[in-house]
């Protein structure tokens, strides 16, 4: 019986509905439960957006994630991984881009930011934009990080790979395979840095 | 059985579409606009010529569904929580009229105000119109309640309310289709062609027809599938828990157990059979409302002397704010569980207008004509251009509902301040600023109206604006001098001849109005992206 509490952090149009939604297709074709919850509206246009995704064996009650109880925070974005360490439970990680989204006049040192992301106990802290520049395009950086907190996601990693064939079916192989390759490089990151 | 995926909005339209609705009516609002969107894309409606395109407001949709329904078809008519002030006149009316077709109005409510002005309970219109509501507690209680809603407006012949909020609305999960799809209403008439006609003697007949329907849609409540009493053990205390708040409570329980008894309530009026079943029971009640506290209220009466009631009035649960699992378990005497506190460092990343909006640039022009006149003269309205209140614009001063910007400068030049600026969206000004221009024009009052015109509704995702390509002909059909309608080009390059054209006008002692045109970038976007697609 497996169970994840997933806190998914980026700001408006960096991609954490698409990688809710490669994690949601994974976990349903394994019969599992699934609840997601998403922002929309004034939240976006360049504001902090986040979705709490659930999943489980059982079936699961609330649409949100209570404090202190997320498994682990997957982030696009440094400062807003710890926007939302509250919901991290003792155990969780937190697996994020070292990239900032500096669209704010009052953005804090990165030194200082990236200083408290290491700090934490469990955390996985990767430049995902120069690791999606190498798998193809930097706009696969969203499929990096969930590449990167795959080893933690207690499913089989061909489970993504056939999430990711599905969920970009329409746009072509050549966009498939630089999703695949993302993931995979996010992926062989944790491994060697766990 | 396969389970489908869907928001809370797809479900209700999913719904609706499997239960012969013929069409579906409203103006976008977070967090409703997907319902009807997920209608208006959806294969199976355009083949069964199911209507689903915008109406002007959510007046004009309400009245349309109307209609629909007196023609005997089903019909869903969708909109935000504040929409339904737009929509109350025919809505509470729409009770003594009563429904022919199936006719469902859904209210999305944001507690929290996650993208809205007030955190305003649907729950009280439905008790004030006196009709049924229905509150779902997941996606797939919201996909069998429109079902049900649907045979139940037309068994009882009564507009039903539906009430869902932002996260129910938002949140995704699981939810299994029933088998069959039912087919469209034939053309029906009223049995009674005089049954819409509101006329006092008919409306007072009607009045106590609805009346007397209240102790049926209370016997169908008390046996409502979707009231449910669970018992528990532990009777030192009895919990009522409407809507999602229920999946909060069980959250906070090993197996979904609650020990107490519970009384998860879907369907309004009041089960009273199962509250008074509760109260005999238990030595108190907690009552958890994920809205403002109505059935608090009501059990705890004027003077509070008779039940022992806990919820969000003596402070158990805070006053005001959505709920969540953590706010219960403290209500519940558990232990809170939180993860590290946020480092000081981190800054809020409020919204803010995209680089490039045309707005930004109106807005620069604007405040420079300004800025030799004292403070506080804009007034705006309810947009993507709202956030010009916010740094570095800090150009509007007020925004309050849909229409206003036009009608509080008018009564603040009434005031005697002079010049007002009126600063306000294309789909906003057919919503609802149009009535307020033509009362400035007939009270010839010195104001200038700025209609931001970026072609499409942006804020809620970029639906096609009732606006386009009518602007100029609006306003002079409404009596605005052909001189005094101005179009502006809002961009840097065109900044000092935009300030001078606004100057002018705000030297004009009438109504003028400048309308700068230029479509919102993310709209353009949008529209190249699905060309490629086609090509
Ligand atoms: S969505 Fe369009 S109108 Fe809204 S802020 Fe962005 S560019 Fe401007």
């Amino acid at each position: 019986m497996m169970k994840r509490d997933i806190i998914l952090a980026g700001v408006g149009g960096q991609g954490i509905i698409s990688i809710a939604s490669i994690i949601g297709y994974a976990a349903l074709e394994q019969g599992m439960f699934l609840k997601q919850s998403e922002v929309h509206g004034m939240s976006q246009r360049g504001g902090d957006v986040m979705s709490n995704l659930r999943i489980s064996h059982h079936e699961i009650a609330s649409d949100l994630i209570p404090f202190g109880q997320a498994d682990m925070i997957i982030s696009i974005e440094p400062l807003e991984a710890l926007r939302y360490l509250p919901y991290l439970s003792a155990q969780g990680w937190v697996i994020t881009n070292i990239r900032p989204f500096n669209n704010i006049p009052n953005y804090p040192e990165i030194d200082q930011v990236l200083g408290e992301i290491t700090r934490l106990p469990h955390h996985i802290a990767l430049d995902a934009d120069a690791t999606a520049k190498e798998a193809g395009s930097t706009k696969a950086a969203n499929i990096v990080i969930l590449g990167a907190a795959a080893p933690f996601l207690g499913m089989a990693y061909h489970k993504l790979e056939d999430a990711i064939r599905f969920i970009f079916r329409t746009k072509g192989d050549k966009i498939i395979d630089l999703n695949l390759n993302a993931l995979k490089a996010g992926c062989d990151f944790t491994e060697k840095h766990m | 059985m396969q389970r489908l995926l869907l928001l809370g909005d797809e479900a209700i339209a999913q719904a609706a579409l499997d239960a012969g609705l013929s069409g579906i009516y409203a103006y976008p609002g977070t967090p409703s606009t997907e319902i009807t969107e997920f209608v208006q894309n959806s294969k199976f409606a355009s083949e069964n010529n199911i209507h689903s395109s915008w109406s002007a407001n959510e007046k004009t949709a309400m009245e349309s569904a109307l209609g629909m329904s007196y023609a005997g078809k089903r019909t869903m008519v969708c909109m935000k929580h504040v929409g339904l002030n737009v929509a109350a006149d025919p809505f509470i009316n729409s009770a003594i009229t009563g429904a022919n077709g199936g006719m469902i109005v859904v209210s999305a409510d944001d507690p929290s105000m996650h993208s809205s002005q007030n955190e305003q309970d649907s729950r009280f219109y439905g008790k004030f119109a006196l009709v049924p509501i229905l509150e779902p507690c997941d996606q797939q209680e919201a996909y069998d309640m429109v079902h049900y809603g649907f045979d139940f407006s037309e068994k009882f012949k009564v507009p039903v309310l539906m009430r869902i909020t932002t996260r129910m609305a938002h949140s995704r999960s699981g939810v299994i289709r029933k088998p069959d799809i039912r087919k469209q209403n034939e053309l029906k008439m009223p049995s009674d062609l005089r049954q819409f006609v509101l006329l006092p003697a008919i409306a007072k007949k009607r009045y106590k027809n609805l009346l007397g329907n209240h102790s049926v849609f209370i016997t169908e409540s008390e046996a409502s599938p979707f009231n449910r009493y669970i018992d528990g053990p532990d009777k030192s205390k009895g919990i009522i828990v409407c809507g999602i708040a229920f999946n909060y409570l069980l959250e906070n329980f090993e197996d979904r157990k609650v020990p107490n008894p519970v009384l998860k309530i879907g369907q309004y009026p009041l089960p009273r059979n199962l509250v008074e079943k509760m109260a005999d029971e238990c030595d108190e009640i907690l009552v958890i409302e994920d809205g403002y506290p109505i059935i608090e209220e009501l059990l705890k009466g004027l003077l509070g002397r008779g039940l022992k009631v806990k919820g969000r009035l003596d402070g158990t649960l805070p006053r005001d704010g959505e709920l969540n699992p953590n706010i219960l378990a403290v209500a519940l005497g558990k232990a809170d569980t939180f993860g590290l506190p946020v480092p000081e460092l981190v800054v809020g990343r409020p919204p803010s207008l995209c680089s490039g909006c045309p707005h930004i640039d109106s807005y620069y022009a604007l405040t420079e004509t300004l800025s030799d006149l004292s403070n506080g003269r804009v007034f705006s309205d309810i947009g993507c251009y709202t956030l010009g209140a916010l740094k570095p614009y800090e150009a509007i001063n007020s925004c309050v509902d849909m229409g206003a910007s036009i009608t509080m400068a008018k009564g603040a030049a009434d005031a005697g301040l002079i010049p007002s600026v009126a600063v306000i969206g294309d789909s906003t000004f057919t919503h609802s600023g149009m009535t307020g221009l033509l009362d400035a024009i007939n009270d010839k009052s010195p104001i200038t109206v700025m209609i931001l015109d970026n072609g499409t509704t942006a804020m809620t995702g970029g639906q096609e604006s009732p606006a386009f390509g009518k602007l100029e002909d609006i306003c002079r059909g409404l009596g605005v001098e052909e001189a005094h309608i101005r179009v502006l080009k809002p961009l840097k390059k065109y900044h000092d001849e935009n300030v001078a054209i606004i100057k002018e006008e705000l030297a004009y002692p009438g109504v003028s109005v400048i309308i700068p045109r230029r479509e919102c970038i993310v709209a353009i976007d949008k529209r190249i992206r699905a060309k490629f697609k086609n090509k």
